[in-house]
């Protein structure tokens, strides 16, 4: 049995996990050290709100804020929306539903997060524009002028919020599939003798008790929104972030512009905030882990063909439409230095995304255990404000990270040269350290969501369980929880590791010499206006970001508590 | 789990360890570039066989690379700074990055218009920001100047990318030190009030607006064109050919020309290097490649230029100086900001 609302037997675990230990805990230690390591950055930008910023936000609030402030809003409801209504509805269908194509939809839904949002830009920009080449069919078979038909505008509001959705839809996919995918058997099988329909018991019990997962999801989906920056930039549509750096590098307000991210950043506290106190006192353990294999409805006539096309249509329109697209102009126009350089160039992108990937978990896990043992406002305070890194711009987070790391080696290098009279050069702001830390600074919210909430849906009566047994906190969490959290440990590193693949404005700040990364190629290319040549680059990226998202499908699968491979094989 | 922390530990290293080895040693030069084309390496490549001097190269774009050399300070590894644009050029000069070079053979190789007085900085190409029209539609005898462009008989006529470009800066930038401020920005109110469409895309996408009807008239750096008139692809050449370039302003300053450029920087560990690699870029060699790789006009007289650029003819380059349009550039982006140009 799982339940949402628990009052009673939580509450005798409270006692038992909350006995205080004498002095500070090394946990709490712990958590305040990555906390504080992590939001290094942070604090950093935040600490120039301290200095005046003179008549610039007079002419801003006059001229431009106002609009920022409106496309940003439609944007971040607008992706927000959709994200939720993909990643849900599909997830459910894939995981309760059975229909021709399943089996290769629960894998083929995540394509689409291997394809970066500047990415899918550049693809559907060439594609759809005036002169692309579909308009231009359509003008050559009717023999129209331009003007004389209507055809979307793909530069614009809501083209930038359609593409967008479609290639963040699987964050919201991937957290709600893990999530039903460890739903108890037996609280769907009460609904049912509830007399709950599919419809029903979709939105009146799955939804509800996934919602750590959803949220989870739909906020990651919000932050990455809000400081998209290739995608907008490159179509025109001024938002919040494109504001921040027009105000830093055009008018040359550094103070204004992190002012402005101080705003930005205060906007999604809030928005955290108020999710954490709609939730209550509502917890969301599943009490039990003997599970059963999930009943699916079979599927049958319309009903199997219109599953077939929600899943099949953001697959194709996120994923195999633009990569398409991408193949084509790469084989015609391709990057002529393809070769010998793109095997460098991928596998720096590899190791440095394996390595933050790696590091971003392993903080995660110890942030939110540390939480769950050490539960004061503090350690929630500190968790979340180390999860704060991805809602701003990447090139306000580099320059955050390079100001304490350059001081640092400039200070080191004095200190060497006056008493030992060498120098050894920028050790940590001119190395891949700086990069790595980058990225963990960033994503760790991304690994910190999904370990978090399938952490939470371990019940304290296993902790409980275990400490009766003579494990300490580490112990439990090396024997009990990390097994446990198998599946979502996977997945949230594939998320860090796919995200710092498509990294890209602190990648191109804080990288060490002649050391260039997919990304950095596939920007540099477009930014100099030549798609064509960049598609190699882009096709690189997408498909280096396929094999993890497949490998991470394949793993949840086989990682459902109580099933078997071979039972899930007969299945097929 | 623990073997793939091993394993991923050991990829760390691997990178890290392959970063710091590449850093710098003592017979190299350390380039920030915040240009980006293939020809550039070529550059390099000449350099080092010329001298046996190794170049390592960071690109990055021109803000983020002098925030960088700033915040990296005296343990900076930087010797050279390239920039592609007069504002940045000021703007780094503007934050103390370049320390003065006293070279006779620059001095006597780059005009004095195209370099810093105290040799903080040399520029070493030329882009122009040309005015391009549709042949089919438009009289290119019609439009002279710049200014033409905000007049009324032009309205739903104009592609031109977003302010949020420093190329659009700069033009701005010029007209505030032709005009001043106030009719500066009645300059660019006429040009929100003309445009065809919301800015969008970069230059290569306003000459294809025009090519395909979307307006008649854009404003785009010469070199797009011509790459769209060398492109492999058909569909760019025939486009090309819908499109005519117009250099304004002949009768009076001059077209409008921005400067790529690049200075020794303060803490340069490799100064001599630096040196020799700026002689370098002044060189016949060098400026051939500069000319031919992103088909810009050298600033060293009598080099043999791409045949389309020769067929243009010598025309007249407003010689503005370059700090004023640096200093201009921040007023500029507010007159964007207040007429509602994105």
């Amino acid at each position: 049995m799982s339940h949402a609302v628990g009052r009673g037997l939580p509450a005798l675990f409270h006692r038992l996990r909350y006995r205080r230990m004498p002095g500070i805990s090394p946990w709490a230690l712990m958590l305040f050290a990555i906390a504080l390591l992590v939001a290094l950055p942070v604090i950093v930008v935040f600490s120039h709100i301290l200095f005046p910023a003179g008549d610039v936000w007079q002419h801003l609030a006059s001229t431009v804020l106002p609009g920022y402030l409106i496309n940003t809003f439609w944007m971040v409801l607008g992706v927000g929306t959709g994200t939720l209504i993909i990643g849900t509805g599909t997830a459910w269908l894939v995981v309760m539903c059975r229909f021709p194509g399943k089996r290769i939809f629960e894998w083929a839904l995540l394509l689409p997060l291997a394809v970066p949002t500047y990415v899918i830009a550049y693809a559907y920009t060439d594609f759809l524009q005036v002169a692309g080449p579909l308009q231009s069919l359509l003008r050559e078979l009717t023999g129209w002028e331009y003007g004389d038909y209507y055809f979307p505008n793909v530069r614009s509001l809501g083209g930038a919020a359609t593409l967008i959705t479609l290639v963040l839809y699987p964050y919201v996919y991937l957290l709600a599939r893990a999530s039903f995918l460890e739903q108890s058997v037996c609280v769907l099988d009460v609904g049912r003798t509830l007399g709950r329909g599919p419809w029903h018991l979709f939105a009146s019990v799955a939804v509800p008790l996934s919602r750590p997962a959803l949220v989870g999801g739909v906020s990651l989906v919000l932050m990455e929104t809000l400081n998209e920056f290739g995608a907008v930039q490159f179509f025109g549509v001024d938002t919040f972030t494109t504001g921040i750096y027009r105000t830093w590098f055009g008018l040359g307000e550094q103070v204004a512009a992190a002012q402005l991210a101080a705003c930005l950043l205060a906007f999604v506290i809030v928005l955290v905030l108020l999710e954490r106190w709609s939730r209550g006192k509502r917890r969301y353990f599943h009490t039990t882990n003997r599970y059963q294999q999930l009943p699916e409805y079979r599927l049958g006539g319309w009903r199997a063909g219109a599953a077939l096309l929600a899943c099949l249509l953001p697959v194709l329109v996120g994923f195999v439409l633009p990569a398409g697209i991408l193949l084509s102009l790469a084989v015609d126009h391709g990057d002529a230095l393809f070769g010998a350089r793109f095997i460098g160039l991928t596998a720096n992108s590899l190791g440095l995304s394996a390595s933050a990937a790696v590091i971003a978990v392993g903080m995660a896990l110890l942030l939110s255990y540390g939480v769950r043992i050490h539960n004061t406002p503090f350690a929630r305070i500190s968790s979340r404000v180390a999860s704060m890194g991805y809602a701003i711009p990447g090139s306000v987070v580099a320059v955050g990270i390079l100001i304490p790391f350059a001081w640092l080696d400039n200070t080191l290098n004095v200190w060497l040269n006056e008493h030992y009279g060498r120098v050894v050069g920028l050790i940590f702001s001119g190395s891949a350290f700086i990069l790595i830390y980058a990225y963990v600074a960033r994503f760790l919210a991304v690994s910190f969501n999904a370990v978090e909430a399938s952490l939470g849906k371990v019940t304290p009566s296993m902790d409980a369980a275990a400490r009766t047994l003579g494990q300490t906190a580490g112990g439990t969490l090396r024997r009990i929880h990390t097994p446990m959290m198998r599946s979502s440990l996977l997945a949230a590193g594939i998320l860090v590791f796919v995200d710092a693949m498509k990294e890209l404005p602190a990648t191109i700040i804080l990288r060490p010499f002649n050391f260039d990364t997919l990304a950095v190629r596939a920007h540099s290319l477009a930014s100099d206006e030549r798609l064509a040549e960049a598609s190699t680059s882009s096709l690189a990226i997408v498909v280096a970001g396929i094999i993890p998202v497949i490998l991470l499908s394949l793993a949840m699968r086989r990682s459902r508590p109580g099933s078997r491979v071979g039972k899930d094989e007969d299945l097929g | 789990m623990m073997q793939s922390a091993r394993l991923a530990a050991s990829i760390a290293a691997v990178v890290a360890g392959s970063a710091f080895a590449t850093s710098a040693a003592a017979d190299d030069i350390n380039v920030y570039s915040a240009r980006h084309y293939d020809s550039d390496d070529r550059l390099y490549e000449a350099f080092t066989d010329e001298t046996g001097i190794d170049v390592n190269v960071l690109e990055g774009g021109s803000d983020q690379l002098i925030e960088r050399i700033q915040r990296e300070g005296v343990a900076s590894p930087a010797d050279v700074m390239i920039t592609v644009d007069a504002g940045r050029l000021w703007r780094a000069e503007d934050e103390g990055i370049f320390q003065s070079v006293e070279s006779d053979k620059l001095n006597e190789r780059v005009p004095d218009s195209m370099r810093h007085p105290d040799g903080l900085w040399f520029g070493f190409s030329q882009r122009a920001r040309a005015i391009f029209y549709n042949r089919e539609e438009v009289d290119p005898g019609e439009i002279n100047r710049y200014e033409d462009l905000a007049d009324d008989r032009f309205e739903g006529d104009i592609c031109i990318r977003s302010s949020n470009n420093i190329y659009n800066q700069s033009l701005l930038a010029s007209m505030i030190a032709e005009h001043g401020e106030d009719d500066a920005e009645q300059w660019a109110q006429g040009i929100v009030d003309n445009m065809a469409r919301d800015p969008e895309g970069g230059d290569t996408d306003q000459l294809l607006g025009v090519a395909s009807g979307e307006c008649n008239l854009a404003v785009a750096n010469h070199y797009y064109y011509v790459r769209l008139l060398k492109s492999d692809d058909d569909a760019d050449r025939e486009a090309a050919r819908k499109v005519g370039i117009i250099f304004p302003n002949q009768d009076d300053r001059g077209t409008h020309v921005n400067v790529g450029g690049a200075g020794v920087v303060e803490n340069a560990p490799n100064r001599d290097n630096a040196v020799r690699f700026l002689e370098f870029l002044a060189s016949d060699t060098a400026q051939h490649i500069f000319a031919s790789g992103n088909n810009e006009f050298p600033v060293v007289d009598g080099i043999h230029k791409d045949p389309v650029l020769e067929s243009w003819g010598n025309f007249k380059k407003d010689d503005v100086n370059v700090s004023v349009l640096g200093e201009n550039n921040p007023e500029a982006v507010r007159i964007f900001d207040r007429v509602g140009w994105r």
